[in-house]
This record gives structure tokens, C-alpha cells and sequence, in this order.
């Protein structure tokens, strides 16, 4: 199978000020289709850097980027728009939504953008907002949701053209535990149907959702494994009351 | 306490007093001092039990002190020890044991101790998502004790990341 990221002795080095300042250094990673990989680290430890990279938006310095089987780190600016319209969806820390279009448009235009049908798109819409509990907030402008409900919308909006490849940086940084657990259980759901997922993370709660857990430190890849499934246990298992 | 001496054994032979020292300055103020009655009672239990072999050693006008030797099947323990995940929130001062002791003996590196703990917290996180998802939302305070469970979890986490940061 061919996987759906490949870098090869990836490097970035961020020369703007005096000093140059490498973020990665040498990261060699491989993400199979379906599989859910957790990036870890310290702040600059190179994390965002990587899945910038990773969707075209940060440039390399040196090294390799594949995407389902195609070198894609020489390619040109608007080739990288194209694909990653057609392949990439992207949830940051800070939610990006297009200001004066609503919340449900705001969903609906990637896979429009993509080329779905509007029949489809429009259903993959409805699904999507009905999952994360934003039904009620379809006609809403961005800036009338909470920072937790915009985030939700964001990540609406990355899996709306079912992109081949998910990254998301920090997608629970704003949100409360009981909008967190929606994330969660969409993630969940969406990875179990085999949508292949990048994400950096602080947040355990999301990064345990993982099948494998990749560790960043100083530019680094320092540990690379799985994260180990265990038997269902009741609460008096887990949890120590003592 | 048996194990942390075993620890400090393994990096060098010593006599209880020694022990106390050491760990004292190993740990600083975050380590209450220990009571030499009490190491000397631990040491003689770990000599019963074959994981230390003590020596005497003699004196000019003073009685002989003895003077404590790691055994194979000491350092088998600490090993075991030592690679074993640690358990969850409750004992997470076993972990920094580990932390700070392992590598001072050559038995393993800081990095890969903290790694393996990370997966070893994340898997039990896993568990308490599945707990969590399983639990009936009317049942909160069985709620609130996943989530509490949570947030300790996630403190352990951040706390790692710092240790990562300063020691390894």
C-alpha cells in the first residue's frame, strides 16, 4: 500500500533573524492509510513546523514530501492550493473561517471547491454539523459562535471533502471538556470509516484516540510507537479512589 | 524505600550512613530526610532476602562498619524495576524515582524512560476515553471521577514534558 505520507530526511531551518534556527532536523515518517498519528513535544520542538510542511503551508529546506504516492515538496505554490483542495484538510489553533459567509457555507464550500456535487456536499454538510452539535447554528454568522463552537466548525470544515489526509494542529485548544468530548467522538467515528489523521497535540484526551504516537524533541523524532490498547475495564479498574 | 537504596547500591557500594547522604543530596529538599533507623532496618531486610551482601570492614578505634554490596539478584529487581511501567497518578513519585535514579546507575536513559512512560500514560488515557464514552451522561459522578482521573493524567503528561526539557 502506498502510504499516504512519506518525508525523507526532512529539515527545516528558519533563517529570518541573525542567527539561523533549525525546527527539524532529518525527520524521516511514514503514515499509512487509516492509521491516526499523535505528534507530541515541547513548545519548538518542531511539532507545527512538521504538519505546516506537511500541507504545503511552511516550505522545506531540504529533504523529501510525499502524498499518496507524488513528490509534493517541489511543487509551486498554486499546485499546493490544488491540493490541498483536493486532498488536505487543515484544523488550526485558531479556526480560520471565512468571516462573511455562514457557518453552514462555511462547511459546505471545501467540497464544493473540491467538486462534489451539491447534493452531496450539502448532505456531507448536514451530517457533519449534526455530529458536532452545531445544527441549530448553521445560519449563524462565525463571529456570533463561541470559541468552542467555532472550532468545531473549522474541523467540520476539514473533513467536509473527505480529504485523503486530515492535519490538525492543536484542534482542542480552546474548547471545554464537554465540547472536547464531541471532537472526540467525531474523530473517533471518522477515523474508524479510515480517515488518515496527522495531529499536534498537547491535549492527552485526544491524542490517546491515536493508534500511534510519533515524539518531537528539538527537531527531532526521539520516539516513534505505538500507543498500546487495552482490555475494557470498569471505572473501579482505572480510577484509584484512595 | 527498599529500591531506591538498591539504586544507589548499584552505583556504588556503601555503608547506611553513606545512603542517607546520598540521598539527601540527590534529592534536595524534595525528598523528606530519611531516618537512619530506618535504612538500617531496610538494609538488613534486603540482606535477608539475598539483594544485598554486606561486608565488615575494620576500624582503627572505632567498631567496624559494615559497608553494603549490590547482589546479582539485586540488580535483577532493580531492573525489573526499573522496566516496568510505573502505575498511574496516584504513585507518579515512583516514576521520578526511576527518573532520577536509573540513570545514575547505566541502567537506562533518561529519554527513553520518559518516552515509554508518555505511551504508558496515553494508553491509560485510552482507557478512561472508553470508560468515559461507556458511561451514562446522567451518571456524573462517575463523570466528574473519569474527568478528575483525566486532568491528573494530563498534569502527569505536561509534567513529563518538563522533565524531558530540564534533564534529558
Amino acid at each position: 500500500m502506498t502510504p499516504v505520507v512519506k518525508t525523507v530526511n526532512l529539515v527545516k531551518i528558519y533563517s529570518d533573524g541573525a542567527v539561523p534556527v533549525p525546527a527539524v532536523r532529518g525527520v524521516d515518517l511514514q503514515v499509512e492509510p487509516g492509521e491516526f498519528v499523535a505528534v507530541m513535544g515541547p513548545s519548538g520542538s518542531g511539532k507545527s513546523t512538521l504538519v505546516h510542511m506537511l500541507g504545503g503551508l511552511d516550505t522545506r529546506t531540504s529533504g523529501e514530501i510525499w502524498l499518496d504516492g507524488k513528490r509534493v515538496d517541489t511543487l509551486s505554490e498554486s499546485a499546493w492550493a490544488l491540493l490541498r483542495r483536493e486532498k488536505i484538510g487543515f484544523v488550526f489553533q485558531f479556526f480560520n473561517l471565512v468571516a462573511n459567509m455562514t457557518v453552514g457555507d462555511n462547511v459546505e464550500l471545501p467540497a464544493l471547491l473540491a467538486g462534489v456535487s451539491p447534493k452531496v456536499a450539502r448532505e456531507r454538510r448536514e451530517s457533519l454539523l449534526a455530529a458536532l452539535n452545531l445544527t441549530e447554528r448553521a445560519d449563524a454568522a462565525p463571529a456570533q459562535l463561541s470559541g468552542g463552537e467555532q472550532q468545531r466548525v473549522a474541523l467540520a470544515r476539514a473533513l467536509a471533502n473527505k480529504p485523503s489526509l486530515l492535519l490538525a494542529d492543536e484542534p482542542t485548544g480552546n474548547l471545554d471538556s464537554r465540547n472536547t468530548r464531541d471532537v472526540l467522538r467525531l474523530l473517533g467515528e471518522v477515523h474508524k470509516e479510515g480517515q488518515t489523521i496527522v495531529m499536534v497535540t498537547h491535549d492527552a484526551r485526544v491524542a490517546a484516540l491515536a493508534d500511534r504516537l510519533v515524539s518531537l524533541f528539538d527537531g527531532e523524532i526521539v520516539d516513534d510507537g505505538r500507543i498500546a490498547r487495552r482490555r475494557s475495564r470498569t471505572a473501579g479498574e482505572v480510577i484509584d479512589l484512595r | 524505600m527498599r529500591l531506591h537504596l538498591l539504586a544507589l547500591l548499584a552505583k556504588e557500594p556503601a555503608h547506611g550512613y553513606e545512603l542517607k547522604q546520598a540521598l539527601e543530596q540527590t534529592f534536595g529538599s524534595a525528598y523528606p530526610s530519611p531516618n537512619i533507623g530506618q535504612i538500617y532496618v531496610t538494609l538488613g531486610r534486603l540482606e535477608k532476602d539475598g539483594l544485598v551482601r554486606a561486608v565488615d570492614v575494620e576500624q582503627s578505634n572505632r567498631p567496624n562498619k559494615k559497608v553494603y554490596y549490590l547482589t546479582a539478584k539485586g540488580r535483577d529487581l532493580l531492573t525489573t524495576w526499573v522496566d516496568e511501567p510505573t502505575e498511574g497518578p496516584r504513585v507518579r513519585d515512583e516514576f521520578f524515582m526511576k527518573l532520577v535514579l536509573a540513570p545514575l546507575t547505566g541502567i537506562a536513559d533518561r529519554m527513553a524512560l520518559i518516552n515509554r512512560q508518555r505511551r504508558h500514560y496515553l494508553s491509560l488515557m485510552s482507557d478512561l476515553n472508553d470508560l468515559l464514552e461507556r458511561t451514562p451522561p446522567a451518571d456524573r459522578v462517575a463523570i466528574l471521577l473519569i474527568e478528575g482521573a483525566m486532568l491528573h493524567l494530563q498534569a502527569d503528561l505536561d509534567w513529563l514534558e518538563r522533565c524531558q526539557e530540564d534533564l534529558a
